[in-house]
């Protein structure tokens, strides 16, 4: 059903792009998490010296790497792929050929997952220069940025396959993402918020992923006091969380584009 | 050798019939025309042709191959020049022939042997390296002829090569799809100007609310029902081309 050099050879030609406009788009998107790690890490860092006995700025510095990720895969797969889709008419092109739909799907599913593996790294690096990475565990988080990645690819495809008109994404983005990036324990942790937030964590991706970048970041458990904030079995709960959502998720991109594009 | 065989085909949108139960046979080497005004259903033909949606009832072979199983593999011996262009606007013009090349597994250094024989074909070899969007309407036209040329294909899908183009052009277009005729390739056209069908076609089937209401060589049907193939359009369909035509050069406006 799925031919992955065919769907290789979509990914291949978004890839062609980017690397002819990366210039102009990449500086805007490092731009983002740069300014939210000056704003919170040193601004807020005068008030709020450490939380769960982690310097402030290291506690925010790997939840950004999370929360860019997966905003690059998002933009790539709501108006990267509704422009290529509906004003450009590339899939129209590209199914003329022996390219099929889910191809073309899995192709722009897999585009997605390497954009947010590419800002994930890059974020990774800077944090790291700056002094804000304390362990090499770190790098262990790459594989896992691609299956966060991958999750956001295909709940971007679902709103690119359903939504009525460009506009729309305003909804996607306002009730949505900023939503899940702002309680996914970032810039503070959740346990102590107010029960009905702290169990709707459980259903953010964000937060699962901000959790283990965090303890890759400090390079494992954390204790203050004689109690553990930072679990390595929750650790292995939250990557457990992410394939089981990618897993639910996967036939979806697939049924919703195909309903929308072959009449 | 019949390279497209279409029998009771049918194509329902909603419970909308585009294409209403229609039966032709295009052979091997010929140029086959459907003729008619917007909303016939000629387009809808063109998309079951090459497999970008499935019938709703009814059959349709190509090279012998059902549809509704072989769709790649018929996609693969097929070129389409679709009615809009949709090259890739953040490419350049050889850049778009090359990823093209890509969707088939067409290697690299073949395909840039291809594009750049293809870019010379059309004229455009010296605009190799220039951004689509810095093209006229005629050159994109004739970048989309070469795109759908970059797989060799046994079957040309043209549906409205020219349309919206200046005369010209027009005519640069035609010079290029008579050349591959020359070739032995099997050609369907869909067309809003008599001119074009008649300066290109062997066989025309004339279309009207998704039925195919004639069929046969330009002579066949002035024969058979008298006068221009303008005159037998307008017996047939009631209406006048040259008004449908207006109306396609108002649309590309």
């Amino acid at each position: 059903m799925i031919n992955l050099k065919r769907a290789l050879s979509v990914w291949h030609r978004n890839f062609t792009v980017y690397k002819k406009l990366y210039k102009s788009s990449m500086v805007l998107n490092f731009v983002e998490p740069i300014l939210y790690l000056l704003a919170f890490g040193i601004g807020l860092s005068y008030y709020l010296r450490e939380i769960n006995g982690i310097p402030y700025i290291k506690f925010i510095a790997p939840g950004i790497v999370a929360s860019s990720s997966a905003f690059a895969a998002a933009y790539e797969c709501t108006y990267g792929t509704y422009v290529r889709m509906h004003y450009q008419k590339t899939f129209d092109a590209i199914l003329a050929t022996p390219v099929s739909l889910n191809d073309l799907v899995l192709g722009e599913l897999l585009w997605g997952a390497t954009k947010s593996l590419i800002y994930g790294t890059i974020i990774i690096s800077v944090i790291s220069v700056a002094g804000l990475v304390d362990s090499w565990m770190i790098l262990l988080t790459i594989p896992l940025i691609s299956l966060s990645g991958l999750l956001f690819s295909e709940i971007s495809i679902i709103a690119a396959a359903t939504v009525p008109g460009i506009d729309s994404f305003n909804y996607f983005y306002t009730l949505f993402m900023t939503p899940l990036f702002l309680f996914s324990g970032i810039f503070f942790p959740l346990e102590n918020l107010p029960g009905i937030i702290k169990d709707l964590a459980f259903f953010n991706p964000i937060y699962h992923m901000v959790e283990i970048m965090r303890y890759a970041s400090i390079g494992g458990e954390v204790t203050v006091g004689g109690d553990v904030t930072v679990r390595r079995v929750d650790i292995i709960n939250h990557i457990l969380w992410l394939l089981i959502a990618n897993v639910t998720l996967i036939i979806l991109p697939f049924q919703l584009m195909k309903r929308r594009l072959i009449k | 050798m019949e390279i497209v065989v279409a029998k009771g085909l049918v194509k329902e949108y909603n419970s909308f019939r585009a294409v209403n139960s229609i039966d032709f046979i295009i052979h091997r080497g010929e140029c086959f025309s459907f003729l008619g005004p917007n909303g016939a259903g000629k387009t809808s033909v063109m998309r079951l042709i090459h497999c970008y949606m499935p019938p709703t009832e009814g059959l349709l072979h190509v090279f012998g191959l059902d549809v509704r199983r072989y769709a790649s593999e018929i996609k693969a011996r097929i070129g389409v020049m679709p009615q809009e262009n949709n090259l890739d606007p953040d490419l350049s013009v050889i850049e778009n022939l090359l990823v093209y090349a890509r969707y088939f597994g067409i290697k690299k250094k073949e395909a840039l042997k291809r594009a750049k024989d293809l870019l010379e074909f059309v004229g455009l070899s010296d605009r190799a390296e220039t951004n689509v969007e810095k093209l006229s309407g005629g050159m994109k036209r004739r970048l989309v002829l070469a795109r759908a040329l970059i797989n060799r294909p046994e079957l040309i899908i043209l549906d409205e090569p020219t349309t919206g183009l200046d005369p010209l052009s027009r005519r640069q277009v035609w010079e290029m799809i008579k050349r591959e005729q020359q070739r032995g390739k099997t050609l369907i056209l869909t067309t809003h100007y008599m001119e074009e069908a008649q300066h290109l076609s062997d066989r025309v089937a004339i279309m009207d609310s998704g039925r195919i209401v004639a069929i046969g060589t330009p002579q066949e049907l002035m024969d058979k029902y008298g006068g221009s193939l303008e005159d037998v359009y307008l017996k047939l369909t009631g209406k006048r081309l040259i008004e449908t035509t207006g109306e396609a050069i108002k649309e590309a406006e």
